[in-house]
């Protein structure tokens, strides 16, 4: 009903190309190694994966949100840290050079990320600013020619990969979320080190590290939209980022419970099948219908977008509630896998740490719930 | 160059079932699929392209309506045209009708190079419409081809045996039919998914190609299939085990005995 025939095709192509690419050495691969293989990332920049919703005239592939979510969802579903991956140029890198971008930065910038040649971080959060962006300590003085910037920004996904990265800092500091602004900063200046990889819990494969900004000179080109406008372009990019954590969740989700389901009619206990147990029978339904009411709550976000329609309060639920469902979900497939659920071998190892950023990262399930009661209160 | 491509929408036999009663395949749920020999052909064409810019690639296809998505799968891996041929007279076509049909689509595009087809469908694996149409268009085909090589106007193609391969030089026009050992086809690309809906497919029916009712179809297929079945399955075999060649034969004995087939 959400669909149109592109977006059909689309899963059949993100489909086809998820499992067959991402085989199982290859992500075990990952998880030993910690790194994501650069040709897996050179064919999905090749078959137009970065570019997706980015229009044709800035070097996308001009699809709807809804194809993008699309491919979140079947990409996460047999691997998380891949669609992190997808998620990026889409999202989060793309997402404030598509919103402030000039024409020369789009061409300097945007461009490069969606082909893959480059890869662009995007960085918000700080040691003591994390869903209180507003109180972010970063600072960029105008020095006539260039900015001079310094501050601390903190678990910046990709950071270690890239070449750039949009730094968020306060060009006003008596005004809070009114005085900030947005940067282009090329992470190779004077001045600008990374904290050490951080070791997380899941989606490993794809480095986080802090950025570290001392007296680092930003020539005034690289300034992104307006002066003291950076905090709309970044919350206008996270309503986005929303829905794609959001279809990330369901992808998983769905990956989680394809493998509950798998198991449970496998696994032998007591003489049959444990699938006939109406304990793990009622679990597995519980997780299906669960994720069904997630599914149509993010292609609800979707469709409202791709009508340009406000969208913020619906990407906020969706994200807030597929989020913490793929945890149920994957949780319980665990549980169905029993001591096995435990072990590496097993699928849903990995999608149960996978998974548990997603109620954290781009936005808390606390903060979608203020952002939720806040609309629906302030009338 | 032109290079047009023969394509079917076939149901996908990795999750078709027979019905156990009537012995016909059960089309109900059942993905359609582009044949995957077509699809090498396909990839074929489309890595000629590649290297020789200019060159066009056409789809072409006989088949009902819902056809028509895949060929917008095939424009959305690179293909630049895409007919179909679709008409209730082309319907109950056999081969020698099938190849009638497509080779009078054919003629009607106009200044072809090459035609390219694979190597069978997998729902009727008779491998016959590619050579069919080869010589209702009089030109040279080469089958179970598994690479291609294009000098000047010629074709210098590997053509698949069982413990080799020839090398044949094939002047063009010509006809090959692909093997999937040829290549490996491309994915679609989101951009070329988002394009193949912008561009038209062209339908032609029994008049637009040319060809009268009684020319087509179930009218002019000589072969009918009268009936079709599943050989019914075999048991499973038993491996006869142990640790001399006397005690295995002594068992194989004792049950030919108890199945006094001995």
């Amino acid at each position: 009903m959400y669909f149109s025939e592109q977006n059909k095709m689309i899963r059949k192509l993100a489909r086809d190309f998820a499992q067959k690419e991402l085989t199982t050495e290859i992500l075990d691969e990952v998880e030993e190694s910690g790194k994501f293989p650069q040709e897996i990332l050179d064919k999905m920049a090749k078959f137009g994966f970065f570019g997706i919703k980015i229009p044709k005239s800035l070097g996308g592939s001009g699809g709807d949100h809804m194809s993008y979510v699309i491919c979140m969802e079947e990409f996460a579903r047999v691997s998380g840290v891949a669609s992190v991956y997808l998620s990026a140029p889409n999202s989060l890198a793309g997402g404030p050079l598509l919103l402030s971008g000039t024409d020369e930065q789009i061409e300097k910038y945007l461009k490069p990320i969606v082909t893959g040649k480059k890869k662009l971080a995007f960085a918000l959060t700080e040691p003591g600013a994390g869903s209180d962006a507003g109180g972010m300590t970063t600072t960029a003085v105008d020095m006539g020619d260039y900015y001079l910037l310094n501050g601390r920004k903190t678990f910046i996904t990709m950071a270690p990969l890239c070449d750039d990265a949009v730094i968020y800092a306060k060009t006003d500091m008596s005004k809070g979320t009114r005085g900030i602004s947005a940067f282009i900063v090329d992470l190779k200046s004077p001045g600008v080190s990374l904290g050490k990889n951080e070791r997380k819990m899941g989606l490993i494969g794809c480095a986080t590290s802090d950025i570290i900004m001392e007296d680092v000179k930003v020539p005034k080109e690289n300034r992104l939209g307006e002066v003291n406008k950076g905090f709309s372009n970044a919350m206008k990019t996270l309503d986005v980022g929303r829905l794609g954590v959001a279809s990330q969740s369901i992808g998983v989700a769905q990956g989680a419970l394809d493998e509950a389901i798998k198991y449970a009619k496998e696994r032998k206990q007591f003489g049959k099948r444990i699938a006939d147990f109406q304990a793990i029978g009622f679990m597995i339904a519980d997780m299906a219908t669960k994720l069904e009411a997630a599914k149509l709550l993010v292609y609800n976000a979707a469709s409202l977008m791709d009508n340009k329609q406000n969208a913020s309060k619906e990407a906020s639920m969706a994200k807030f509630y597929a989020a913490e469902i793929c945890n149920e979900i994957c949780a319980k497939a665990v549980q169905i896998h029993g001591g096995y659920g435990y072990i590496k071998e097993y699928k849903v190892e990995r999608m149960y740490r996978d998974c548990r950023v997603f109620t954290i990262y781009e936005g808390t399930s606390q903060v979608q719930q203020m952002v939720i009661s806040g609309m629906l209160l302030k009338k | 160059m032109r290079i047009l491509v023969c394509a079917k929408q076939v149901p996908d036999t990795n999750e078709v079932r027979i019905d156990p009663v009537k012995g016909t395949m059960i089309r109900e749920g059942v993905p359609s699929i582009l044949n995957p020999d077509d699809a090498n052909a396909l990839e074929a064409a489309l890595a000629i392209k590649d290297e020789t810019p200019g060159t066009e690639v056409i789809v072409m296809t006989m088949g009902p309506p819902q056809a028509s998505e895949m060929l917008r799968e095939c424009l959305a891996m690179g293909a630049d045209e895409a007919y179909l041929l679709s008409d209730r007279a082309f319907g109950g076509a056999d081969t020698w009708a099938t190849s009638a049909t497509l080779a009078a689509g054919i003629k009607k595009i106009k200044k072809i190079d090459m035609v390219l087809a694979g190597r069978q469908a997998i729902d009727g694996d008779t491998a016959q419409v590619g050579s069919q149409i080869a010589q209702r268009l009089k030109m040279p085909v080469v089958t179970y081809v598994e690479d291609i090589k294009i000098e000047d106007q010629k074709a210098i193609v590997h053509r698949q045996m069982e413990d080799g391969y020839e090398v044949i030089e094939v002047e063009m026009p010509c006809l090959l039919t692909c093997v999937k050992e040829l290549n490996d086809p491309r994915y679609m690309s989101i951009g070329g998914i988002m394009q193949a809906y912008e561009q038209p497919i062209t339908t032609w029916n029994h008049e637009d190609i040319g060809l009268s009712p009684e020319a087509c179809g179930l009218n002019a297929s000589p072969t009918q299939v009268f009936r079709s079945f599943t050989p019914p399955a075999k048991g499973g075999g038993e491996m006869i085990t142990g640790t001399t060649v006397s005690e295995i034969a002594g068992s194989l004995v004792s049950k030919l005995k108890e199945k006094h087939i001995i």
